[in-house]
């Protein structure tokens, strides 16, 4: 068991050692720190002024270890991710740690809510939709889901804005307060949103998942021993699917800090999903690469908590 | 390449395609196996499988362009600028600025229009005709789906078949690097790359095919291994018939399904993630996603202008409804087994 830990665990730090050099090559070895000088200053700025922008922002060295071995910027690139130093926006040079930390509460605080009441709505619909296999609920239920599926997340953002917002006027069309007594309001329209656009592709999952364990034997079992049909549903296929829909659960937290980039900035929540917007936008390649780390760091997290957890969960599963 | 003008390498591209396209479907009538699953798809399918094709001949019309026969003193329309079929469809339709379907006069102002009556979805902000964008948007989508699968499915083939089949070091390398690419929020590895690369429909392409071959790779390789350990395969080696024939004639052909499934299901995945990219202002010119884009603002107009973001989100969800209903029917066809756990 130790070792598997530490073997699993040694191959999590390498994948996040091979992510910082993608990230190396794609933000150092590509886009040139000249480049990226260029496009926060503008093309006239003089080279002194260029100079003394990279040399703030820590790009005022060789790029690669063969070229100086003591002061290069791979070296300095993971040692800064590693340590968690992001240092400066490359945009309006704000250090970019503070605005990450500034930004986890408005995103956890529509992210959570949001994937309690996806498992919420998606479950027991597919339950349903499961229950009644292989008749003409099913065949609809699948149908509409196909549908659900077929709508770009777009149009599901803007209709609801449209819709809810503009000619109902129930909630707000986007906005955000942290007050608790606010909150509630202006969450309303972006988790309506995000529950209904993912609720075709989760039913048809949780459906898939569900039918899978349905043709098990002890099912069969059951069904021979005179078990109801709504028993065996809730005692013996929704118990055994659970372990895949914790998979899938436990998948998902890491990118809870991570926000959503839709519905974050469609509804104006100042999350973590914005600022990544917000980066695309200004050219600011420090704060995107230090979203993707952190985002690749909370999924091998997860992943190898995943991987370890099922030992507790599954009895079946021995670690060689 | 110098002498040749951009249009005339696109229809050159595009009879390639249709001749690939005829020569695939002689291929089919000629092979039991694929004629019997292709007439089992019809049957299940035929109203998706028929919008699909109306969208691909759409996108051929609008492939083919040459210059001339445009008539002295058109508006909206360079002199001696290549057209498609489309493009001569709705030459000399462009307004001053928006106008409903159908209407007679502009819709702010009430100005009198060039054409009145003739735009069936009425007009975009710039007065060009919606159905006419529309329409473009369809090769746009397909040039998305298409080109992105055809560069992400053989480099997926590449290193999934060569992992499983050779094993060892080389496999110990497909697999970190699949995990490693795994392990990078999709969308924001989208943005970076696309952002390191410049716009473009190319970039935007290879970005898509970037973070979307890793899935099949893992496919791929979990049928090879399969597939090595066959008899037929491990037959072959023993009679000393060479590795790369080995893959050509007994791995690749069992892995033609998943192959023809996972361009079938990567496809609607691939046009709406444009859609978002468009969203963020990093998208493909001329696709449906920048219309919606662009129509955004207009649902905040008094009185407000419906009927672009209509069209396009209509002819957006329609490929798409459409597409999908083909997969799930190819994939049952097809391979009853293997992908159904994967969804």
């Amino acid at each position: 068991m130790a070792a598997y830990v530490i073997r699993r665990l040694a191959y999590g730090v390498g994948v996040v050692f091979g992510v910082l050099f993608l990230l190396f090559v794609l933000f150092f070895a590509v886009t040139e720190p000249d480049d990226i000088a260029r496009k926060a200053l503008g093309d006239k700025a003089p080279p002194e002024v260029l100079e003394i922008w990279k040399q703030n922002h820590g790009y005022d060295r060789p790029l690669w270890p063969w070229q100086d071995w003591g002061d290069n910027l791979l070296f300095d690139h993971y040692r800064k991710m590693l340590s968690f130093d992001f240092g400066l926006s490359d945009a309006d040079d704000s250090p970019i740690l503070d605005r990450i930390r500034a930004g986890m509460g408005p995103s956890l605080s529509l992210t959570v809510p949001l994937l309690v009441l996806s498992l919420v709505v998606a479950i027991p619909l597919s339950l349903v939709v499961a229950f009644f296999r292989e008749t003409y609920i099913d065949r609809m239920g699948v149908f509409l889901c196909v549908l659900a599926m077929s709508v770009s997340t777009l149009l599901y953002i803007i209709g609801a804005q449209f819709l809810i917002g503009k000619l109902l006027r129930w909630y707000p069309i986007s906005g955000f307060d942290s007050s608790l007594a606010m909150l509630p309001r202006f969450l309303a329209l972006p988790l309506i949103v995000g529950v209904v656009s993912g609720l075709g592709s989760d039913v048809r999952f949780y459906r898939t998942v569900f039918l899978e364990e349905s043709s098990r034997d002890f099912v069969r079992t059951a069904r021979a021993k005179g078990a109801g049909e709504s028993r065996i549903m809730l005692g013996h296929v929704l118990r055994n699917a659970m372990i895949p829909i914790l998979t899938r659960v436990v998948l998902a937290i890491p990118f809870l800090f991570m926000g959503s980039i839709l519905i974050e900035s469609f509804f104006g929540i100042p999350g973590l999903g914005s600022m990544t917007v917000d980066a695309i936008q200004a050219n600011d390649f420090s704060t995107l690469r230090t979203m993707v780390y952190i985002g690749s760091l909370l999924f091998v997290l997860g992943q190898v908590a995943t991987d370890l957890s099922y030992g507790l969960v599954d009895p079946r599963v021995r670690f060689e | 390449m110098s002498g040749l003008d951009p249009y005339v390498w696109s229809n050159l591209v595009t009879v390639a395609l249709v001749v690939g396209g005829l020569a695939l479907a002689r291929f089919v009538r000629g092979q039991r196996l694929w004629r019997e699953a292709s007439v089992e798809l019809w049957r299940r399918r035929r109203v998706a499988i028929v919008v699909v094709g109306v969208y691909l001949v759409i996108a051929l019309l609008d492939s083919i362009a040459w210059k001339g026969g445009v008539p002295e003193g058109t508006v909206g329309v360079l002199p001696n600028a290549p057209l498609t079929v489309v493009d001569r469809l709705f030459l000399d339709t462009k307004e001053a600025s928006y106008s409903a379907p159908l209407a007679d006069v502009e819709f702010y102002g009430g100005r009198p229009l060039r054409r009145p009556g003739t735009h069936l979805l009425g007009t975009d902000i710039l007065g060009r005709d919606v159905l006419y964008m529309s329409l473009k948007g369809a090769r746009v989508a397909l040039l998305i789906g298409g080109l992105t699968s055809l560069i992400a499915i053989p480099i997926a083939l590449f290193f999934g078949v060569g992992a499983g089949y050779f094993g060892g070091r080389f496999d110990d390398f497909v697999f970190f690097l699949i995990s490693t690419l795994a392990s990078m929020p999709g969308i924001l590895l989208l943005i970076a790359l696309i952002m390191v690369m410049g716009r473009g429909t190319l970039s935007v392409c290879v970005a898509l095919a970037v973070t979307g071959w890793v899935g099949f790779c893992r496919l791929s390789r979990a049928e090879t291994l399969k597939l090595r350990e066959l008899d037929y395969v491990v037959a072959a080696r023993a009679l000393g018939v060479s590795e790369p024939r080995i893959i050509w004639r007994h791995v690749l052909p069992n892995l033609a399904h998943l192959i023809v499934i996972t361009f079938v299901l990567m496809f609607s995945g691939l046009v709406l993630s444009e859609a978002v990219l468009s969203w963020l202002g990093i998208g493909v010119d001329g696709s449906w996603g920048q219309m919606i884009d662009g129509a955004r603002d207009e649902l905040s107009r008094e009185p407000i202008v419906w009927w672009n973001i209509g069209a396009a989100g209509t002819a957006l969800f329609g490929l798409i409804l459409a597409v999908n209903a083909v997969g799930d029917a190819v994939r049952d066809v097809l391979d009853p087994r293997t992908l159904r756990a994967g969804e």
